[in-house]
């Protein structure tokens, strides 16, 4: 499925990302879910492990608050976003062994501090890897 | 009895689109259960395959996490809503998963990867091994040259010395573009150019008792290159305080020596040599001399086991020494034990922290013989309106008088001083000259001792006479 956000929210995923760096950001994709998915807007989350620069956590209790708190707008939890501090824009082994099915996974690469590449992943049934999916950056009509 | 789940977004098309599903079971597990075998698409994702929830999904009874409960056994009752509740993480490559071989690296390392004994789990293990290199001299050049080219990780040097060109005709790391030169910074760039898949770790800085353990900590195994006890001392001792294996080499001269010194379990290198020779009796290579391609051999021995410690290979030095020599192309090897009377690593240890090296090698402890001095610039004035009436005697070696010597000086090596006495006029004024004012010292000792009055020491030798005095004379 595609996932389409305006330039503006992927303007907001990289300055949330250039400002944890070098650690890693992490955030929610809301919005609504039709022929495509439709990010409507982001939720910042606050990444819950602070033992490795390098992992993110959006803990259960935080999502549900999320969850709750887009419910009565009819918005729903599309995926999450996530920064890779001077590595690639695509999944870890971690990230796939990590990943939900059907929620987008978008990665954005940090290099020295800046916001470079942003893409977009989900996991394959199977759970044996993650394949990249379309992202529509749309300009908000 | 039936319970209702609620699906979270991302495992709906698995339950056919369904938010919310009846369950029946008495407890959570039995829910669990009921509901993996109407919907099995879902098992994939909420199981482990040892049968365990995985660890990012969560399950709320009402409004408590069932972790806080009894867990998949925590009863349920009619009407209780059981909801299933992400947890997202990721992240960039782990450290262990970074260590994974890109298919450059993959090509580089080939011909290791075809060996078994290294194999992709040996580059792998050299890949991730983080090693410290104590100097980047003689031994340290050809240690890091081939541990770099070999594919270790990370390479930590311990120098605070600049490249000079007296060391280029063994410390094949520099080159005479890097000359003057921090030789952290030439040994970073040479190794980078040959590796750039290596990260280099500079610790600019004279390594002390204070600094060693800090520094030391930080790697797998440790290098020695040092070319001076004090240092070797506190190298061995802070190994076997952390507890980390110390590749040891040293070389003099056409000799060389090699072990793999690990106290937990076998010989330290006090185990071998419990106390320092005395000051000044062993000379450095900056006084002795060394054969070039020594060092390299030695070093290159090092670096050998340093590979093989990692990858886990073949037979290591410890408990043995190897001792080479050049001259005569050969190799022996002798058995070391475990000292159990070591005072670092024995059985009633006396040391349990590092100490002060200088002073435990007889450093500055108990001053050499301190007999007066002359400046090369005086000498040059006294030379001139004495005359006759100044005696200059160069007690240095006879190859070390061909390299250069000073006009009018009488040789005679410090070692037939003794027996050539009667050479020496009693009434005349003496001064003794060496290389860099060492041996002349002694000489001067010598000298008092049989009678002579009027004697002094060529201060800073004919090193410093060549720089001050003589620019056109050879130095070396």
């Amino acid at each position: 499925m595609t996932v389409r956000l305006s330039p503006a929210l992927v303007e907001e995923i990289r300055v949330h990302a250039e400002r944890a760096y070098p650690t890693e950001c992490c955030g929610v994709l809301a919005g609504q879910v039709s022929e495509v998915k439709e990010v409507l807007h982001l939720v910042p989350a606050t990444n819950r492990r602070t033992d490795d620069p390098h992992r993110y956590l959006i803990s259960p209790d935080d999502l549900r608050s999320i969850e709750l708190s887009l419910r009565s707008s009819g918005e729903d939890i599309l995926g999450c976003y996530h920064s890779h501090p001077d590595h690639a824009a695509a999944p870890s082994m971690f990230d796939t062994d990590q990943a939900w099915p059907w929620y987008s996974y978008i990665i954005v690469r940090v290099d020295q501090g800046r916001a470079v590449e942003l893409t977009s992943w989900v996991l394959d049934d199977d759970r044996s890897r993650m394949h990249q999916e379309q992202l529509d950056v749309l300009s908000e009509v | 009895m039936s319970v209702t789940v609620s699906i979270p977004t991302p495992l709906r098309p698995f339950t056919g689109g369904r938010d919310t599903l009846e369950v029946a079971g008495e407890t959570v597990g039995q829910v669990l259960e009921q509901l993996l075998a109407t919907h099995t698409g879902l098992k994939r994702h909420l199981m482990q395959d040892d049968g365990r929830l995985r660890n990012f999904v969560n399950m709320y009874l009402n409004e408590t996490d069932i972790r806080h409960l009894a867990s998949t056994a925590t009863p349920v009752r009619a009407g209780d809503v059981l909801t299933i509740v992400p947890s997202i993480a990721g992240g960039a490559p782990a450290a262990a998963e970074a260590k994974a071989l890109s298919h450059a690296e993959t090509l580089r390392y080939s011909r290791h990867l075809l060996l078994p004994e290294v194999g992709v789990t040996g580059q792998r293990k050299l890949k991730a091994a983080r090693v410290l290199t104590i100097g980047a001299g003689g031994l340290g050049s050809p240690v890091s040259l081939y541990l770099a080219a070999a594919g270790v990780g990370t390479i930590g040097i311990v120098d605070f010395d600049v490249v000079d060109l007296t060391n280029l005709q063994r410390q094949i790391v520099h080159g005479t573009s890097t000359l003057g030169r921090p030789k952290l910074d030439s040994a970073e760039e040479r190794l980078t150019d040959l590796n750039p898949n290596v990260r280099i770790e500079r610790h600019e800085t004279r390594l002390t008792s204070e600094n060693a353990l800090e520094i030391l900590g930080e790697y797998d195994i440790v290098v020695d290159g040092t070319d001076n006890f004090p240092t070797r001392y506190l190298v061995n001792d802070a190994c076997v305080l952390l507890g980390k294996p110390n590749v040891y080499g040293s070389i003099f001269r056409f000799e060389g020596q090699a072990s793999l010194f690990y106290a937990e379990k076998g010989p330290c290198y006090r185990c071998l040599y419990s106390e320092p020779p005395p000051p000044g009796l062993v000379p450095s290579c900056a006084e002795g001399g060394v054969l070039g391609v020594l060092p390299g051999i030695i070093g290159s021995i090092q670096a050998l086991e340093t590979i093989k410690w990692i990858i886990g290979a073949g037979t290591s030095l410890l408990g043995r020494l190897v001792l080479f020599d050049a001259l005569k192309l050969r190799f022996r090897e002798l058995e070391l034990r475990k000292d159990p009377a070591c005072p670092i690593c024995g059985t009633n240890p006396t040391i349990h922290e590092l100490i002060d090296y200088e002073a435990f090698c007889g450093i500055g402890a108990e001053p050499a013989y301190a007999g007066p001095e002359i400046s090369a610039e005086e000498l040059r004035r006294e030379l001139h309106t004495k005359g006759q009436n100044l005696v200059l005697v160069d007690v240095r070696e006879p190859h070390e008088w061909e390299i250069a010597h000073i006009e009018g000086a009488t040789l005679i090596p410090l070692s037939q001083l003794p027996e050539r006495l009667s050479e020496l006029d009693g009434h005349a004024e003496i001064v003794t000259q060496c290389h860099h004012g060492a041996r002349s010292m002694k000489a001067l000792e010598i000298l008092k001792g049989a009678g002579f009055g009027k004697v002094r020491s060529l201060a800073g030798g004919i090193d410093a006479w060549a720089e001050r005095v003589e620019p056109g004379m050879a130095r070396y």
